[in-house]
C-alpha cells in the first residue's frame, strides 16, 4: 500500500510541482498584483508601507473600478469575443468538410492527409503572421485582384491589411488545424453501419448527416471549438501585426499595459476578467453541450 | 407473383466471384434462409438486396419492379444489421420512431406506433433508455421493432443472434418465429449457423463459395442433402468414400471403402462405376450386442472405440471390420440403454437401406 502510494507521487509528483511552481503561483501573484497600487514610475507600489500610524497593508480594488466604469474596456471585451466566435465558426465551416473528407477517405491515405492538416506548424507563428501582411498587403495580388474587380464594378477600392477582416482571417488560418484535429479525431470512430442503418432505415444523405453523423460529432465540435476560442480570444500578435488601430482586440490593451504604460495591476485585472470571462463561456457551453447530446 | 425473384446475380470483387449467378424467389409472407459458411456470398447478396451493393450482372426483383438505381433509402425493405447499429445518441424511443420521423410521420401517430411497438417486443417502460443500457437480448428486439415499425414488406437480418449467448439464443429464435407469424412481413435471413436456419426458416438456400447449392425445406435439405458440401455442412455425417456397383427401381448396391457391400438410395439413373460418398447420418445408425432390428439390410461388425456422453444423447465411434469408423449417435431415453457399450466392446451396426444416399463426385 504505501509502497504503491510513493509509486503515485514519484509519477505525479514532479508534473504536479511544475504546474504549481510555474502556473498556480503565477497566477496568485496576478491575483494580489491586481489589488496593489501601480508603482510610481510603473510596476506595481510596495505592498506594504510604513509611516507614523504604523505599517500599513496597500491593496486596492482600483483597478476593477477602472475596468468596470469605463465601457471602453467592456466594450474591447465584447469586441475580442465576437472575432474569436466569428472565427471558430469560420474554422467549423471550413474545418468539418476538411475533417469529414479525412476520415471518410482510404485508411491508407488518411496519415498523409493529416500530416498536411499539421503541416503548417512546421513553420513559426510570426513567420506565417507576417506572410499574411503580404498576402493583404496594398501591392499583393489579393489586393491588386480584389480592386481590379471593384474598379470594374465602379466601386471605391478597399484596403485589406490593419482591417478586423485581416485579423479574423489569420485568426482563422492559424486556428484551422486546432478545429480539424480533434473534429477528425471523432468523426474517425463513427461506425460506419450506423450509416447504412440510417440509410437502410429511409434517411436520404442529408438527413444522415445532421441526424446522425453531426449529432454524435459534437464532442468533437466542442473540443474544436474550445481549442480555437480560447486562444483566439486573447491572442495580441494577429492584430498587433494585422488589425492596425481598427482590428485591436483586449489581447492587445492587456499587453499594453504590461509593456508600454506599466500599469501592471490594471494589466492583471484585465486579465484576469478576460480568463474569468472565458471560464464562465466555456462552462455554460459544456453544460448546454451535455444537454443537447441526450 | 413472388415478393423478390433474383435471377442470375453475379457480383465480383476483383478475379474473386462473392455472388456467382445465383437465381431465387421469395414468395410473400415467407421465412427464408440463406445458409452457408463465411465467405459463402450470403452477406454480400443480403447487401446487394438492401441496396448497399450493385450486381454485376443479372437483376433483383421487388415485388415485380427492378430495384436496379433504387437507393436503399427509397427501397420498402428494412436491414436488421449483425451489429444492431442502434443509433447511441438516441433514445430507445427515438431509435424506434427513427423510420417513421424519415418518413414524415406525424408526431402522434409516432408517439402510438412507437408505443405499440415497445409492447410488442416486450419493451414497454424502456422507451426512454439509451442503447448502452440494454441488454444483448433487449438491442435485438429495438433493432427489430426499428425495422419493423413502418411496416416493410421485406426484412432483411443479418446475423442477428450471433452476438447473443446459446441459451439467450434459443429464446429469440421463438420469440423471432413467433413475430413473423404475427406481423407476416417476408424474412430473409442470413446465417452461417445450421441448427439456427433449421429452427427457423420455411425454405433454406445452401450457399457455398458464391452458388446456392441446395434450395429447400429444412426437413428436405437434412434428409437429403444433394451433395457432399451440404451433407456435411448441415448436421452431423458419416460421408464414406464409395463406388457404385449396381442400380436398381432407387436401391443401390455400393462398395464402400472400409465397409464393405452397402445397400442405399439415389434418385438419379446412374452408370454403374460412379464414384461418389455415402452419406449417412449418426443417428440412422444402429448399434446391437446380439441381432440387430429387422430393417437392417445393412450390418457390419466393429467396436466400440470411443463414446462421447451429452446428456441428451450419446455419440460412439465405431471402428468397423473392415477399417472404417462411423459414427452412431444414440438417445439416452431408454434407462440408460445408450451406455450399456463400453469402449472396445464388440457389436453389430446396421441401417436401413433408405438411411443412406449415395453422392456421386
Amino acid at each position: 500500500m504505501a509502497k504503491s502510494a510513493l509509486r503515485k507521487w514519484l509519477v505525479g509528483g514532479p508534473p504536479l510541482a511544475y504546474l504549481l511552481f510555474f502556473f498556480a503561483a503565477p497566477l496568485l501573484i496576478m491575483v494580489v498584483a491586481s489589488f496593489r497600487g501601480p508603482g510610481d514610475f510603473g510596476g506595481l507600489a510596495p505592498l506594504l508601507s510604513h509611516d507614523e500610524s504604523g505599517t500599513q497593508l496597500n491593496l486596492t480594488t482600483e483597478a476593477y473600478e477602472r475596468f468596470f466604469s469605463d465601457f471602453l474596456y467592456t466594450g474591447l471585451f465584447l469586441k475580442s469575443f465576437g472575432y474569436a466566435a466569428l472565427a471558430t465558426l469560420l474554422c467549423l465551416a471550413a474545418g468539418y468538410p476538411l475533417a469529414l473528407l479525412v476520415a471518410r477517405s482510404p485508411r491508407k491515405y488518411r496519415d498523409i492527409l493529416v500530416l498536411l492538416v499539421i503541416l503548417p506548424f512546421w513553420s513559426n507563428f510570426l513567420i506565417r503572421v507576417y506572410a499574411w501582411m503580404m498576402l493583404l498587403g496594398p501591392q499583393s495580388f489579393v489586393s491588386t485582384a480584389l480592386n481590379g474587380l471593384l474598379g470594374l464594378a465602379g466601386l471605391e477600392p478597399v484596403s485589406l491589411l490593419y482591417t478586423p477582416t485581416a485579423v479574423v482571417v489569420t485568426l482563422v488560418y492559424v486556428h484551422l488545424p486546432f478545429m480539424v484535429l480533434p473534429l477528425y479525431a471523432n468523426l474517425e470512430k463513427h461506425d460506419p453501419a450506423l450509416l447504412d442503418a440510417a440509410q437502410d432505415l429511409g434517411a436520404g444523405a442529408w438527413q444522415r448527416f445532421w441526424r446522425v453523423t453531426f449529432p454524435l460529432s459534437l464532442p468533437g465540435v466542442y473540443a474544436g471549438a474550445a481549442l480555437v476560442f480560447i486562444p483566439a480570444v486573447g491572442i495580441f500578435a494577429i492584430p498587433d501585426l494585422l488589425g492596425g488601430t481598427s482590428g485591436i482586440m483586449i489581447g492587445n490593451v492587456i499587453k499594453q499595459q504590461f509593456l508600454d504604460t506599466r500599469d501592471w495591476p490594471f494589466g492583471a485585472a484585465l486579465s484576469l476578467m478576460l480568463m474569468l470571462s472565458a471560464l464562465a463561456l466555456a462552462a455554460l457551453a459544456a453544460r448546454f453541450g451535455r444537454g443537447a447530446l441526450r | 407473383m413472388p415478393l423478390l425473384e433474383l435471377r442470375g446475380v453475379t457480383r465480383r470483387f476483383g478475379d474473386f466471384v462473392a455472388v456467382d449467378n445465383v437465381s431465387l424467389s421469395i414468395e410473400q409472407g415467407e421465412f427464408f434462409t440463406l445458409l452457408g459458411p463465411s465467405g459463402c456470398g450470403k452477406t454480400t447478396l443480403l447487401r446487394m438486396i438492401a441496396g448497399f451493393d450493385a450486381p454485376d450482372g443479372g437483376t433483383i426483383l421487388f415485388d415485380g419492379r427492378d430495384l436496379l438505381g433504387v437507393p436503399p433509402e427509397k427501397r420498402n425493405l428494412h436491414t436488421v444489421f449483425q451489429s444492431y447499429a442502434l443509433f447511441p445518441h438516441m433514445s430507445v424511443a427515438q431509435n424506434i420512431a427513427f423510420p417513421l420521423r424519415m418518413a414524415g410521420a406525424a408526431a402522434d401517430a409516432i408517439r402510438q406506433r412507437t408505443a405499440a411497438a415497445l409492447e410488442q417486443v416486450r419493451l414497454a417502460g424502456l422507451g426512454a433508455r439509451f442503447p448502452a443500457e440494454l441488454s444483448g437480448g433487449q438491442r435485438q428486439r429495438v433493432a427489430v421493432a426499428r425495422a419493423l415499425i413502418n411496416r416493410p414488406r421485406l426484412l432483411l437480418l443479418d446475423e442477428p443472434l450471433a452476438a447473443l449467448d446459446a441459451k439467450l439464443r434459443e429464446s429469440m429464435q421463438a420469440e423471432l418465429i413467433g413475430l413473423q407469424r404475427e406481423v407476416g412481413v417476408t424474412f430473409v435471413y442470413v446465417t452461417h449457423d445450421q441448427s439456427e436456419a433449421l429452427a427457423l426458416s420455411h425454405r433454406i438456400a445452401v450457399m457455398n463459395r458464391g452458388r446456392v447449392e441446395q434450395l429447400g425445406a429444412p426437413a428436405a435439405i437434412y434428409a437429403f442433402p444433394r451433395n457432399r458440401f451440404v451433407a456435411d455442412f448441415i448436421g452431423e455425417c458419416n460421408l464414406l468414400p464409395a463406388e457404385l456397383r449396381a442400380m436398381a427401381a432407387g436401391d443401390i448396391q455400393l462398395e464402400v471403402r472400409g465397409v464393405g457391400e452397402v445397400h442405399a438410395t439415389h434418385g438419379e439413373q446412374l452408370a454403374a462405376g460412379a464414384r461418389g460418398v455415402l452419406a449417412l447420418r449418426p443417428e440412422q445408425v444402429q448399434i446391437s450386442s446380439g441381432r440387430l432390428p429387422e430393417d437392417s439390410r445393412n450390418a457390419f461388425g466393429g467396436t466400440v472405440e470411443q463414446l462421447l456422453y451429452r446428456g441428451d444423447v450419446t455419440v460412439y465411434t465405431i471402428a468397423l471390420a473392415g477399417g472404417a469408423r462411423i459414427q452412431a449417435l444414440l438417445p439416452n431415453s431408454g434407462g440408460g440403454r445408450a451406455a450399456s457399450f463400453a469402449v472396445g466392446a464388440s457389436i453389430q451396426v446396421g441401417w436401413r437401406a433408405d438411411a443412406g444416399h449415395f453422392l456421386p463426385d
